[in-house]
């Protein structure tokens, strides 16, 4: 049995010489060829993809579960422009908290990009920053949700009511926001152990993994990536649907 | 275009992609118990999930007692008998039959029928089974904790789900929503690994359209529940927010024992939504494979071609995608919106036309086909009457006006029971009889398997039949006892005993099934590589059971598509998925 990682297809198909067809016709020859569906695409990307689309069902539902709750509350919906103000140095601002962490998070999707970049470069040390960066960027952003739950709770918003309107404004709001902050969460610690995996190089001396024993390469970096664009993506979502509505 | 399912064309790949590297255990631990080969995680999937089912089936005994001989097992009162209901639903439909089909039937069937050593990332696969064992101890844990497991009805509708004086509402509900959660993500983890399989990790020559129809309907199955079962687990974390920490999702304003409750404004229909939007979905997953695999199973042991390949991958591919867009037919008497039951009656009835095609096609298959009545045909045979049967009466259920009445009476429960119980569990017990060679190299005894199919199939009739009737005379489901009713004649009462009584023998035949699968492991004859003459790549294997890695040095090659049954001139009647094409038979 041969001992080339299976996470490596780009590499063979292009040995292969295979003048891939673009187009509808590539899809179509894509879907109907034997082996794969998608030629160019690895393992653990497609399963990325799947997943993701799973995911976005799941977002989706709590979405769409959120609106009909405040298209059919009776009771008026307390102001999210107003909720979500800060007072700096006696000047009222909307939305200035979320507005800068709208801001660090595309930012940090920047970053991620550029990581993904420099991994294919193989690149070690760039790569392994340019997450890092990432990861810091994403933990200062739910650092930042940290500091609105806490004010929203002070000023007396529960899950279960709040001074200015109808209760399911807290409900929607901790439990939305925390299941995107989770999503965070979890892709700052994957990014913290990938970024660690590079630093050391595991990629480039085909290290086995720890519990799969496979080895690992690059890609891992773009997969990371695709998680983390979405979870960017996912944000802007809520962005529009519960604070701009 | 070519028509690429029949040709004996050349792999078509030039290159081809490299073969991959195995996981190898080192320790019997890892090799039997935390095993990374979907074979073993199959097999521990199956074991699991009959277990569980187990109890569910004993759970339908006890309700059963209770409805023809009210009161003669004093344990069963009102309360314990909403918790039987609730726990026999949910186990029959999430932890046995999709657990069985997808992580049973998918993990050892994929990678076997499609060439492959194993899924494509093993140790995923590895984590969903032992989540999935997770969720049904906590599913099981249920019945130990205090007040019981929940009574609120598969459904599990709120509020009175979380209301007290609904059994198992302090600690049942929560268990079980936490198992549903659990069962969700450990399924995700498995259902990924399908797709991906099929998708990427397919050997030379397997095209999509070469693929066996059972793995186009696991297939389909697993991408509907990876899309279906996030409303169902968005459902369960607003739930366990509304009752662990009194948010109002679902709870609207409430007076109860005279005291009103701290909740307000929330929407009870927006859950039924949830529920039902991953709930009917739910019901293909469980249908799709057996449809697959009866396509199989008639195919091989009638020696004929799948009547209409493509026509029957479209019709899967069509009912799954449809079965998105009639969720609401579930809720006609919710109180929504009238015109919301016209566009659902509507595309229920759509539904109809690509599963008409299906039965259509097997039967045309079957149509002068050298057929072999073995075990997995009978089943078969069973699973396509029982179908029909189950699906016409979905047709009148899904019409509004003919549901109103009939809704929440046994004339439902006998409908699902049949197209959605009865139906996969034959399919279930004919795949079992038809791959259980493979997977232990001995057969099954036939007399016993004979024996089993007659009085299960018959069996089934006799109790789910009479239920018709008994639901049009207008007695409830969901009721612990009838007592006096004016518009319920006595007569239902005799039938109720006759149906109790059968399904206690139908039960208790079961046993010889046991018996079957434990006997056959040691003194069955020996089976060989392929007892059934079958052309699919999982009875090509180098050794039967496949050993890991299932092909030995190197990997199938596939020339054709998996009918290629009583074909003229061929030195067999079969041409396996990997015979080269010979000029002499071509
Ligand atoms: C041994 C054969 C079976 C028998 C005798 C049986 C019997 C019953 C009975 C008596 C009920 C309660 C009816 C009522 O009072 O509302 C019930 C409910 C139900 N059964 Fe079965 N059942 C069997 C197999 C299955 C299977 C294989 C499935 C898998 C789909 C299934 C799914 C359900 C569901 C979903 C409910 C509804 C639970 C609820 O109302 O919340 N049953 N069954
Ligand atoms: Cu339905």
């Amino acid at each position: 049995m041969n001992e080339l990682a299976p996470t490596t297809p780009n590499a063979k198909i292009a040995n292969a010489k295979i003048a891939p067809a673009t187009g509808w016709r590539g899809t179509v020859a894509d879907w109907s060829s034997d082996q794969r569906a998608f030629r160019t695409v690895s393992w653990g990307k497609a399963m990325m993809w799947v997943f993701l689309l799973s995911d976005t069902f799941v977002f989706s539902c709590f979405l769409i579960a959120y609106m009909t709750a405040r298209m059919s509350t009776t009771v008026p919906w307390p102001m999210p422009s107003e909720v979500f103000a800060l007072e700096v140095s006696g000047h009222h601002f909307p939305l200035l908290l979320i507005a800068i962490m709208t801001f660090v998070l595309i930012s940090s999707s920047g970053t991620m990009a550029m990581a993904v970049n420099f991994g294919y470069r193989r690149d070690r040390r760039k790569t392994a920053a340019l997450m890092l960066a990432t990861a810091l960027l994403g933990a200062a952003f739910v650092g930042m949700q940290a500091f609105e739950w806490t004010k929203l709770i002070s000023e007396g918003v529960r899950p279960w009511g709040n001074p200015w309107g109808a209760e399911q404004f807290g409900a929607s709001f901790f439990m939305i926001t925390g299941f995107h902050g989770t999503h965070v969460t979890i892709g700052v610690i994957f990014l913290l152990i990938i970024a660690r995996k590079v630093w050391r190089g595991d990629f480039d001396g085909g290290r086995r993994g720890f519990f799969t024993s496979r080895k690992g390469n690059y890609e891992i970096v773009e997969i990371t990536g695709l998680y983390w664009h979405f979870v960017d993506l996912v944000w802007v979502f809520i962005f529009a649907l519960f604070y701009l509505w | 275009m070519t028509d690429v399912t029949h040709g004996t064309l050349e792999p078509l790949s030039a290159g081809g992609i490299d073969d991959v590297e195995l996981y190898h255990p080192k320790s019997w631990i890892t090799k039997y118990v935390f095993s990374q080969d979907a074979k073993v995680i199959a097999i521990q999937y199956a074991l699991t999930a009959l277990a569980i089912g187990l109890v569910a089936l004993v759970l339908s005994w006890l309700m059963r007692m209770q409805i023809a001989f009210p009161g003669l097992l004093s344990f069963i009162d009102a309360e314990r008998y909403y918790q039987f209901i609730t726990m026999h639903g949910m186990i029959m439909v999430i932890y046995l039959l999709t657990a069985l089909f997808l992580g049973g039937f998918g993990n050892y069937l994929i990678p076997l029928m499609l060439g492959a050593r194993d899924m494509v990332f093993p140790y995923v696969n590895m984590l969903s089974f032992w989540i999935y064992f997770l969720a049904v101890l906590v599913l099981a844990g249920g019945f130990f904790v205090p007040g019981g497991p929940t009574g609120a009805g598969w459904t599990l509708y709120p509020p009175q789900a979380i209301l007290a004086n609904t059994p198992g509402q302090q600690w049942g509900i929560i268990v079980l929503l936490v198992s549903l959660m659990l069962f969700i993500i450990g399924f995700t983890m498995g259902g990924l690994n399908y797709v991906v399989t099929v998708l990427q990790g397919r050997c030379r020559g397997m095209t999509l359209m070469r693929m066996p129809l059972t793995i186009w309907g696991i297939f389909t199955a697993t991408i509907m529940a990876l899309l279906a079962f996030p409303a169902l687990f968005v459902g369960a974390v607003m739930m366990l927010l509304d009752r662990l920490i009194g948010t109002s999702f679902f709870m609207p304003a409430i007076v109860a024992m005279g005291e009103q409750l701290g909740h307000k404004g929330g929407s009870p229909i927006l859950f039924q939504h949830l529920f039902w939007f991953f709930g009917h979905p739910e019901v293909y997953i469980v249908a799709l494979p057996a449809f697959g695999i009866v396509s199989d199973l008639i195919s091989t042991h009638a020696r004929k071609n799948i009547f209409g390949y493509r026509m029957m991958v479209w019709a899967l591919v069509a009912i799954g995608a449809l079965s998105f867009v009639v969720w609401a037919h579930h809720m006609y008497v919710s109180g929504m919106h009238p015109s919301f039951g016209f566009f659902f009656a509507t595309t229920t009835l759509i539904i109809a036309i690509p599963t008409a095609i299906k039965v259509y096609n097997w039967v045309l298959t079957l149509w002068r086909g050298d057929i072999h009545f073995t075990p997995p045909m009978l089943f078969a045979l069973g699973f396509i009457v029982t179908f029909v049967n189950g699906g016409l009466t979905g047709l009148f259920l899904g019409n509004v006006v003919v549901d109103v009445p009939l809704s929440d009476t046994m004339f439902v429960v006998a409908h699902f029971h049949m197209v959605m119980g009865v139906a996969p569990i034959l399919v279930v017990f004919g795949a079992i009889y038809h791959w259980y060679p493979k997977i232990t190299g001995r057969m099954l005894d036939d007399a016993l398997a004979r024996l089993h199919f007659w009085v299960t199939f018959l069996g089934a009739y006799l109790i789910f039949f009479p239920m018709h009737y008994i639901g049009l005379m207008g007695v409830p489901r969901r009721y612990h006892e009838m007592g006096e009713m004016a518009f319920v004649p006595p007569s239902t009462a005799t039938l109720n005993a006759f149906i109790t009584i059968v399904a206690l023998i139908v039960g208790a035949a079961q046993l010889v099934f046991v018996f079957n699968l434990a006997w056959s492991l040691r003194k069955g004859r020996p089976a060989g590589g392929n007892p059934w003459r079958a052309t699919t790549l999982e009875w090509q294997t180098p050794q039967t059971p496949p050993a890991h890695g299932n092909w030995g040095q190197t990997l199938p090659v596939v020339y054709r598509w998996a009918y290629d049954y009583s074909v003229p001139g061929a030195a067999q009647d079969f041409l396996p998925q990997n015979q080269p094409p010979d000029p002499g038979t071509a």
